[in-house]
């Protein structure tokens, strides 16, 4: 029996609609990702300067860069990752190695899955009460606390995706030598999953070098240079939000160059992490 | 010997307790968050109560403080962005799965991931110094002629055409979310197995139909994860929201008119906020965003299983 004309046509009209659509919806979302990425290069290149890198932020009004904002993302983002990536590896092998399936796994597991998409406003808060208002004020390693506790859920994940990867063969083989587990783990599992956890660092340092909104009530921003981070601390993102929404044009023309500059690393970054995640499957 | 093998378990020891306490922190920070709003919040929520959800005046002058300007703006972007983002993710998934010649997926998977890549602070200021001058140029106006007159849907798009508003931050919303629903859905549609897929055909079903009558409802499941996923995404997004939002705090039927989220009223009022009832409104609107996200993340996660993509999404 075969279906009469207009029952066919009509579906294959369906088909072509339906199908335009998705043509539509992967061309609009590759559009808007042009746009942005236009906007930025026009609006940015044009913006950057020498004096973008070499002179602190201005006043109303005055010139200046950028640097002490650059130099104080560096400095917080550094000491975030430097803090996250060991807390978060070894979660990462708890789950992996120790937890499995065992109930405290389980929980961890969920409730690092969940805070992997806490609005991170809401950990700018809780740094906030935890650090800030008992110190009494801002601080560049309160930043960096904020920042971490972002990382680290990014580098849990990533760090027992991957060790789920090593093949159990390869931990056998080192416990028939004799080797105790945590030989085991260190020399053979992780370093079998090393390309994989750098990558998750690295997705890690893409993800906290772009955060604007756990800054805003922790490092809060610094018009000067600072040494050391136990004063207020200036960074690119707070830096761009507080220029991009001033009614000078200057000002509005740093946020441009800064926005440039740090799209720029965080793209590098993620590009970077996906080579490294490639060099594994080869 | 003996003392070498000692030595071993106490590294042993060391190293399990080591990697459990690092677990353990995880759990503590979650907890800690709840914890700390709870406490900071409540001064807040005991002075004005269960009203504190409804009320819609918030001055800091008189110290009358309600949330619901707040919750609503969420709310309603939150929408906007579902509306248009979930079709449009899920015809990419259609496209990226169903439709585009194999040597082109790698490619085109990265550039939807990008999107993701990019931070939320960028997607502000697009919104704000490119997407909203545009849309009150171009579409605002065509929307209040349009459909301004109609009646019910009418009073959607009336007032004038600010370019800021609800709409454009859930036109920012949309496209923000739009590559991790898309991953999550191109994820479980890439693990339907092949037979299911060839069988349909085999009945001479169209690439539609099988996407629509097979691999949708064979994967509803993890698409409505996706979904969840994304929509916690958009109740918290903080910074995109805030530059393109207009931080007014009112209830207005028009989706043109500004607002303001729990993300955007906390991200521009906290610091400057004086008093301590001030203060404990906002952590209570905190508290109010944090429980709702969770939940949301949490339906995501149990519909979800491990079967969500990498941690970058």
């Amino acid at each position: 029996m075969t279906p009469d004309p207009p029952v066919l046509s009509r579906r294959h009209a369906t088909n072509a609609v339906m199908s335009g659509f998705a043509w539509a919806g992967t061309l609009a979302a590759l559009a808007a990702l042009a746009l942005i990425l236009y906007a930025l290069l026009m609006r940015g290149i044009g913006a950057l300067s020498l004096a973008t890198f070499t002179r602190t932020t201005p006043t109303p009004g005055g010139d200046g860069g950028l640097l002490n904002a650059i130099l104080g993302s560096l400095a917080m983002t550094a000491v975030a990752i430097a803090a996250a990536t060991p807390v978060g590896m070894l979660a990462g092998t708890y789950l992996a190695e120790y937890g499995r399936r065992g109930r405290l796994a389980q929980t961890v597991r969920f409730l690092n899955d969940t805070l992997l998409s806490v609005p991170s406003i809401i950990i700018g808060l809780f740094v906030y009460g935890l650090a800030v208002q008992p110190a009494g004020h801002f601080s560049g390693w309160a930043g960096a606390f904020a920042l971490a506790l972002i990382a680290l859920p990014v580098v849990v994940r990533t760090t027992e995706d991957i060790l789920n990867l090593v093949p159990d063969s390869l931990r056998e083989a080192g416990t028939a030598l004799g080797a105790p587990r945590w030989r085991v783990i260190v020399c053979i599992a992780w370093r079998a999953a090393a390309d994989g956890i750098l990558t998750g660092v690295l997705l890690a340092v893409a993800r906290i070098s772009g955060e604007t909104a756990p800054l805003l009530f922790t490092a809060l921003n610094n018009q000067f240079l600072t040494s050391g981070l136990d004063r207020p601390t200036a960074s690119l993102p707070v830096a761009i939000f507080q220029f991009a929404m001033s009614p000078y044009p200057n000002w509005q023309q740093l946020a441009w160059a800064g926005a440039l500059l740090i799209s720029v690393a965080v793209l590098a970054l993620n590009i970077s992490a996906r080579l490294v995640a490639r060099r594994r499957h080869r | 010997m003996l003392w070498g093998v000692q030595r071993s378990a106490v590294w042993e020891q060391g190293f399990r307790g080591a990697t459990q306490a690092s677990a353990v922190l995880v759990v503590a920070a979650l907890v800690g968050v709840f914890a700390l709003l709870m406490a900071d919040g409540l001064p807040a929520l005991q002075r004005f109560g269960w009203g504190f959800l409804l009320a819609t005046e918030w001055n800091p002058v008189t110290e009358t403080f309600g949330a619901l300007p707040a919750i609503y703006g969420t709310l309603v972007t939150s929408a906007i962005a579902m509306l248009l983002g979930v079709p449009a993710a899920f015809g990419i998934a259609f496209f990226i799965n169903e439709l585009c010649p194999h040597g082109l997926r790698p490619t085109l998977t990265v550039g939807i991931e990008l999107l993701a890549a990019i931070p939320s602070i960028i997607y502000g200021m697009w919104g704000l110094f490119v997407l909203s001058p545009f849309l009150a140029a171009h579409v605002q106006p065509t929307l209040t002629g349009l459909l301004g007159p109609l009646p019910g849907v009418g009073a959607l798009f009336q007032g004038a055409p600010f370019g800021i508003g609800m709409l454009t931050a859930g036109l920012i919303l949309a496209v923000m979310i739009l590559p991790y629903v898309a991953a999550v859905a191109r994820h479980v549609i890439g693990d339907v197995p092949p037979l299911l897929r060839e069988a349909a055909f085999a009945v001479g079903a169209t690439r539609w139909e099988v996407f629509r009558h097979v691999l949708v409802p064979y994967t509803s499941r993890g698409l409505l994860g996706g979904v969840m996923l994304g929509l916690g995404r958009a109740l918290g997004e903080t910074m995109a929201v805030t530059f393109v939002i207009g931080n007014a705090h009112q209830v207005s039927a028009s989706l043109l008119a500004p607002g303001t989220t729990i993300s955007a009223t906390l991200a521009n009022e906290f610091t400057e906020a004086v008093g301590d009832i001030y203060l404990s409104s906002l952590l209570a609107l905190g508290l109010i965003l944090f429980v709702i996200t969770f939940a949301v993340l949490a339906v995501a996660r149990l519909l979800l299983g491990r079967a969500s993509p990498d941690a970058a999404s």
